[in-house]
């Protein structure tokens, strides 16, 4: 009897989640942040179909910097692509979607003439980047490399997005300083498709006067803090029964 | 029901026509297809669905707020028409909700409590990968004929080229690409539709109505504007204050 091999992003999620440690405030959150990264690009590298695995972040001052490799030679790829101002990661966080080159030796030269040609020179064949964003906001984008050229399986790109999402949630949570042991389901993710939560975080934005991935984070940890799930209190956001205060949570 | 007059389903087929020259809004594109089926076959509620990469069907758009409700129950509870057309690729024309209990256990009663009678679904496909459904609800136990089970698959069809925009998806990963964009930007709709919310001390559905109405008066894509709108509020002295 034939199986059904439909991802199940949820058994990917907790898959993900299991190989990774907790961003556990309070401590050095900083220094927390790099661990976890460092944690999850390795974890990554095993998982995938890969031979490296970058996060690049949007640092304060409003560009992208590569923020933990797997390995030398990816951190030196990602950086070349922030110097030369082009490649898959630029363009997937400057388009919001994951840009995905199975082969780039088949892309145009025009495309990214820089990057293709250092990449290609180092022995990096296929890069798949994807952006690590909830709607609007946007934090960075994650980046897969592979030394032979070849498509990333329905499968494994169903890994690489629980990872993007894993990671979206570390660093939103990193930012309200949520301790990850008072979350008592783990499943309620940024990305569960829960539209009253992004109409919660639009509704932040405004109460709280801060930017979109701020309100996402002071959700996440106000729903942590009061031991309730992220939907639930959503759902009292966008009906009226709460608002955060600028100072509270 | 009603087979089309070719008249309007001409009309209809110009003004998708006239919608994908351009660089089109892929929220707006989809919610006219919702409205323009809803309208040409008369089923009163149509809302589509999209694959999200991740293994689940996420909500993209929807004649009307009680069809999103529906759509949204058939994803939380893993079960309906829409579900069956995405997984199984096949058409779901004229299923009886009264004698739809076994096959929809949570759905069937849901479905029927807000006044539905009957259930269609078509799924959206891409050769032989199947991205998504389309589904309609009908509040009398009229039956499609098959002459608009025809001109709704065609209407389907249309919605999938849309949302594929690029002109030859060769792979999966042009598929994955342009799906997470449609996705994401549904996200970033519903984001807009919260600020607005608040800072006009309005309902979501007036929030929409709003960003849809200046959208169209400053000739803007919704999409693009409903980033300004929570990206850089300030530049929108006139919507954000």
């Amino acid at each position: 009897m034939a199986e059904s091999h439909q991802n199940d992003h949820q058994d990917n999620l907790a898959a993900v989640r299991a190989l990774l440690p907790r961003v556990d405030p309070p401590g050095d959150v900083a220094a927390d942040v790099r661990t976890w990264l460092g944690r999850m690009c390795s974890a990554a590298v095993t998982a995938l179909p890969a031979t490296g695995v970058a996060v690049s972040l949007m640092t304060d001052t409003g560009v992208l910097a590569v923020a933990m490799a797997s390995d030398k030679l990816t951190d030196s790829l990602g950086t070349l692509q922030f110097t030369l101002g082009e490649g898959p990661c630029v363009d997937a966080f400057h388009e919001h979607r994951p840009v995905l080159v199975p082969d780039l030796g088949t892309v145009a030269p025009t495309r990214w003439p820089g990057y293709t040609a250092a990449a290609l020179a180092s022995g990096v064949h296929a890069v798949f980047s994807f952006p690590l964003q909830v709607g609007a906001a946007r934090l960075g984008a994650l980046d897969v490399y592979g030394s032979e050229a070849g498509e990333l399986s329905a499968a494994a790109t169903g890994l690489a997005l629980a990872f993007a999402d894993v990671t979206v949630e570390a660093l939103l949570d990193a930012q309200g300083a949520v301790s990850d042991a008072a979350n008592p389901g783990g499943l309620d993710g940024v990305v569960d498709g829960h539209y009253v939560v992004y109409q919660a975080q639009g509704m932040t934005m405004v109460d709280l006067g801060v930017s979109l991935v701020d309100a996402l984070a002071r959700l996440r940890a106000h729903a942590y803090s009061a031991d309730r799930s992220l939907l639930d209190v959503a759902r009292d956001v966008v009906e009226g029964r709460l608002r955060l205060e600028p100072d509270s949570g | 029901m009603a087979t089309v007059a070719p008249a309007r389903l001409a009309e209809v087929f110009v003004e998708v026509a006239d919608t994908l020259v351009d660089d089109f809004d892929v929220i707006e594109f989809l919610e006219m297809i919702t409205t323009r089926t809803s309208e040409l076959v008369s089923v009163p509620a149509v809302g589509l669905l999209l694959d999200d990469g991740r293994g689940r069907l996420q909500f993209m758009a929807a004649s009307d707020e009680e069809t999103r409700l529906l759509e949204l129950f058939q994803i939380q509870h893993n079960e309906g028409p829409c579900l069956d057309a995405f997984t199984l690729g096949t058409q779901v024309v004229n299923a009886d909700l009264a004698h739809a209990e076994s096959r929809w256990p949570t759905f069937a009663p849901r479905a029927t409590a807000s006044g539905f009678r009957s259930v269609h679904a078509l799924p959206l496909r891409l050769r032989s990968t199947v991205i998504g459904a389309l589904n309609l609800f009908g509040t009398d136990a009229g039956s499609l004929e098959p002459g608009d089970v025809k001109i709704v698959q065609a209407l389907a069809d249309v919605a999938t080229i849309g949302l594929l925009q690029e002109k030859a998806i060769r792979n999966g990963e042009m598929l994955t690409e342009q799906l997470q964009h449609a996705l994401n930007s549904r996200v970033v709709i519903e984001q807009a539709k919260g600020a607005l919310a608040r800072t006009h001390g309005i309902g979501v559905d007036a929030a929409f109505e709003l960003l849809r109405t200046y959208a169209r008066n400053h000739n803007r894509k919704l999409v693009d504007l409903a980033r300004v709108v929570v990206t850089d509020p300030h530049t929108l002295p006139g919507l954000m204050r």
